[in-house]
Formats: C-alpha cells, structure tokens, sequence
C-alpha cells in the first residue's frame, strides 16, 4: 500500500486498497479537477450550455458523476468521459468541488 | 469490491481545498510547503504561447504565484486554429478567435517576452532567443506546435514557402486563415473547392472534415453550384460516419471524396496552374485549392536535440518531461503522446500535467500520476456538431486510452442532441480560452 501522498507532492491524493491485491495508482485529484476546466471555465463556473461546477454538493456531483458513468442520466459526453474515472477518483472530484466556493 | 481507506482523508481533502478556496480561484494543483518554497525561488521559462505553453505558464504562477515564469512567443497576439474553420464559413470574425496576451503579463505576472526562440541548451539550462538574448532556466516547458513539411522534408512537391498564398494551408491561424476566406469569397459560384489532407500523424485529426463541413455550408448558401472535392492521403478519417452521414443529410451532391485507396494523395502541386497530381497521375483543376501538406514539431523543437528521427518529440508519459533533454518537458501538437491526438484540448491538459509535474520535481519530489481527457467537437451544420472523447493514463509506462470510456457521439443521435454538442462545443471554446488567457 502507497503512503497518502507520493512524497506529498499531492495533498490530495487518493488511496485505493484491495484486500491482498495490488493498489492502484493514485492520481493527484486537482489534475482531474484541471482537465474539467476545458469545457466547465477557468474557475468551474460554467460556460454558455456548459453547467457549473463548483459550488455543489458533494452529494450532487456524486450522484451526477455516477450517473453518468453508469449511463442511467441521457448524455451527450459526460457518460463517455465518466467511465474513464474510477469511483475513488468520482469520489474525491465530488468532494473537492463541493469545497470551492 | 474495492474498500476506500479515509485515514484522514477527509479532514486532509477539506483542508487542502479550504486553503485553495480562500484564494477564491481553482489552484490546479497544491504541494507540501518544501516544495512550495523550492518552486518559489525557481525560474521556469515556457516556449510557445498556444494551447499547451500559456496554459502550463498560468497554471504554474496559480500553484505557485512567486515562481519567476516567462513565456516566449512570436507572435503578439495568439489566433486559435480551433475555430477557425468557423471564421472559414463566415460564422465568425478573426478578432472573435484573437486572443491577447494582457491579461497573463498582469494579473498573473507572467514575463511574456515576444521574440523567436533559437535555441534552447539543455546542458547550459538556457533559451537563447533570436535577438542574442538568453535565458537562464531551471525547467522549461516547450509547446512549439507544427511546422509544415517542406519540399526535400518529407512535404509535397511543389509546395514551398512561396506556394503558400495560392493555395494556403491554414493550418496556423492568423493571416492564413483570412487569406483562404478571402480566397473563398472571390470564388464565383461553379467553382470547385479543393482540399488536401494530410497522412497521420498530423495536427488536429477532425480539422480538415470539419472545415469541409463550413465551406460546403458557405457553398450551399452562397454559391449552390460549386463543387468540393477532397484529396486525402489516408485510407480513413476521424468520425468519418458521422462527417459522411451529416454530409448526405446538410450538403447532398457538393462533395466528393478521395481516399488514399482511390488515387487521393496529392504528391505534387503547381500553384500557377492551381493544379494538384495525385500519386497514379490524375490531375485536378481547383479554383479554390487548400493543401494541409504532412507536418513536424515546430523548429525550435527540433534544431534544438528535443526531436527524434520521426520529427516529433518522445517523452516520459507521466512527466511529458523529454526523453531527449533532461530538465525540458515537450507537450502539444510537438510531442508524440499517441494514442492522446494533437489537439488543443490535449495540449491545454497536457500543459497542466507538465506544470505540475515541474513544480514537484524543482521540489526534488515524486510527480502525482495524471489522468488526462480529450474532447474534439467538429461542427457541420448550424446546430449540429459531433464528437469524439477519450480518458487516458499512464499504464505500464506508456500512454493509454482507458478501456470502456470514450467514444464517438452516437450515429443515430437526434437533432436535439447534435444542438446541445453544437452547445457545448462553444462553451469549450469559452471555457478553454479563458483558461488560457483569462
């Protein structure tokens, strides 16, 4: 099992455990949250059609994201991106974003 | 089912995220006190002011805003490739993709320095810059975009420097771009329009459908007879299903296709006859004739030890810190981050992940380990545009697409849908330019 963070260059990492199998590599979520940042604004404050971010619940934007990923909520993109991002990973985006003011 | 461990992970996330939400802006990345301090007192110097070099300059002074940061580039102003098909069909104006560089030089405080790069020293840790003058780095991030290829670089026959204002490539925003605008409008109404299409890898892989896609609109608005015949050095291209269905739908009869299979790669071009030989011989006449000839890393790339044979620069995935250069890191359109496309979403990512993983190394610390995205829209129709997505990661060491993510938009989607990506699609282009330049 890795440390929370790889020598804490990301404060906030995650930390996936399997019970005897192999952790994941943890990805450093503010570089998740940076990519968001190419269709949602510079500050997560949306663009056009193209919603807001910050500013939600982390239950909101779990709920959202998780939906997306299991295709249960019609999309046009966002169900094609989500499937990419593991739960842990779905998990810390909700809860960074829910704390940007 | 995977168990998430919390040991403090909640008290340190909302500690963390309280301190970037008090600078009440999204700090991309935040790193230990040590290698704040160690950052701070860093000089990073970025060359190339486009999607992946003005990104990773304004994302490094958000994680660390005392770091000393200068971004070299040429031009005085940055004209977005994505786009400009847009200006191309008449749907926008040049001014509305210009971009200035204002407001990184003040509210960021980003030494932009308008010069030409000419060499950068990997050893010396220096960017010497076309006046004599040179910078003294401890990191450099180079994001030079594309050079066309040449006749004798592996370019097409013909298609020198000076063929360019015949039959301009546009594949560089700016001039280009006005000069096939202005090229299409004086086409009287009968004319053919013909296109060039490069072989992988190459810029920006929907580029040449979409802009298809505008000017067939421009045409059938405007001047309904014209033809538009594209001659494509490949055997396939980007979202072809969908480009060729909306095609049938929006712009019936107007275009015909010729793939590498069927004689469609140009191998020699005659700007004064305005003729284009295709590699069995056939000829074609074009009144209007775009040529998107086979392209490399940008020059300074490449005159400075950061290219490989290929042309294009390898790098470390997780870093995009170069293979060839230590201390310098390549991302965009210059880098080979394959299956990731040359696109500005990708480079605008991977810019980010190089200013972060810059940060941790002027620490002495281990990079985090990035996931990165890409969207590319295409528009084809007022209301209606596609696309194609993807996530990636670093695994085994090198560039992977994630399985099950990603894809095309659907073929057999609804209008409604085709609106709302024609939606989104501008709301990225707010969205990533304001990140860039805001």
């Amino acid at each position: 099992m890795k440390g929370l963070a790889i020598g804490t260059a990301a404060a906030v990492s995650l930390l996936l455990a399997v019970g005897g199998a192999v952790a994941e590599e943890p990805v450093d979520v503010e570089i998740l949250a940076g990519t968001c940042a190419g269709c949602h604004g510079a500050e997560l404050q949306g663009a056009g059609a193209v919603p807001r971010l910050r500013g939600h619940s982390a239950d909101y934007l779990r709920f959202t994201l998780q939906s997306f990923k299991s295709g249960e909520r019609p999309a046009t993109v966002m169900d094609r991106l989500a499937r990419g991002y593991r739960d842990a990973e779905i998990e810390a985006l909700a809860l960074y974003l829910s704390e940007l003011e | 089912m995977r168990e998430i461990t919390r040991r403090g992970f909640g008290r340190t996330l909302a500690g963390t995220a309280a301190a970037a939400a008090t600078a009440s802006a999204l700090a991309p990345f935040t790193f230990s006190p040590r290698a704040a301090r160690a950052a701070a007192s860093a000089h990073v110097v970025v060359v190339g002011g486009g999607f992946g070099g003005a990104t990773a300059a304004k994302a490094l002074k958000r994680a660390v805003p005392e770091m000393r940061v200068t971004l070299v580039e040429q031009n005085a102003q940055f004209v977005t490739c994505p786009y400009s098909n847009l200006v191309l069909g008449g749907w926008r104006e040049l001014d509305s993709i210009t971009h200035s560089y204002d407001a990184l030089r003040e509210r960021w405080g980003i030494e932009v320095v308008q010069a030409r790069a000419a060499g950068i020293d990997g050893e010396a840790r220096t960017v010497t810059l076309e006046g004599g003058e040179s910078l003294s780095f401890d990191r450099a991030i180079v994001s030079p975009g594309i050079d066309l290829r040449l006749p004798g670089e592996g370019g097409i026959e013909g298609y020198d420097e000076a063929a360019w204002e015949a039959m301009p490539h546009a594949w560089k925003a700016g001039p280009q771009t006005s000069l096939l605008r202005a090229q299409l409008e004086a086409m009287e109404d009968g004319g053919t329009f013909v296109i060039a299409a490069p072989p992988n890898p190459f810029r920006c892989p929907p580029g040449p459908y979409e802009r298809i896609s505008l000017i067939a609109h421009y045409l059938s608005t405007q001047k309904p007879n014209s033809r538009i015949l594209l001659l494509d050095s490949k055997d396939s291209f980007s979202k072809q299903g969908l480009f060729t269905a909306a095609w049938e739908r929006f712009y019936p009869g107007m275009i015909e296709i010729r793939l590498l299979p069927d004689d469609g790669k140009v191998v020699r071009v005659d700007p004064a006859a305005m003729e284009l030989e295709t590699e069995f011989g056939e000829i074609h006449r074009a009144d209007v004739a775009n040529v998107v000839p086979p392209q490399w890393a940008g020059r300074i790339a490449r005159e400075s030890g950061l290219a490989a044979e290929s042309g294009w620069c390898p790098v470390e995935p997780t870093t995009f810190e170069s293979s060839l250069v230590p201390g310098v890191h390549v991302v965009g359109d210059a880098s080979i981050a394959a299956p990731m496309p040359k696109s500005g979403f990708s480079a605008h990512n991977q810019g980010k992940a190089a200013a972060a993983a810059c940060v941790a190394l002027l620490a002495g610390e281990a990079p985090a380990n990035p996931a990165w995205a890409n969207t590319c829209y295409s528009h084809v129709a007022p209301g209606y545009a596609i696309s194609v997505a993807a996530v990636y990661r670093v695994e085994e060491g090198a560039m992977t697409a994630v399985e099950g993510a990603g894809g095309l938009s659907g073929a057999d989607w609804d209008d409604g849908q085709r609106q709302l990506e024609a939606a989104y699609a501008d709301g990225w282009y707010r969205s990533i330019t304001e990140d860039m330049f805001g």
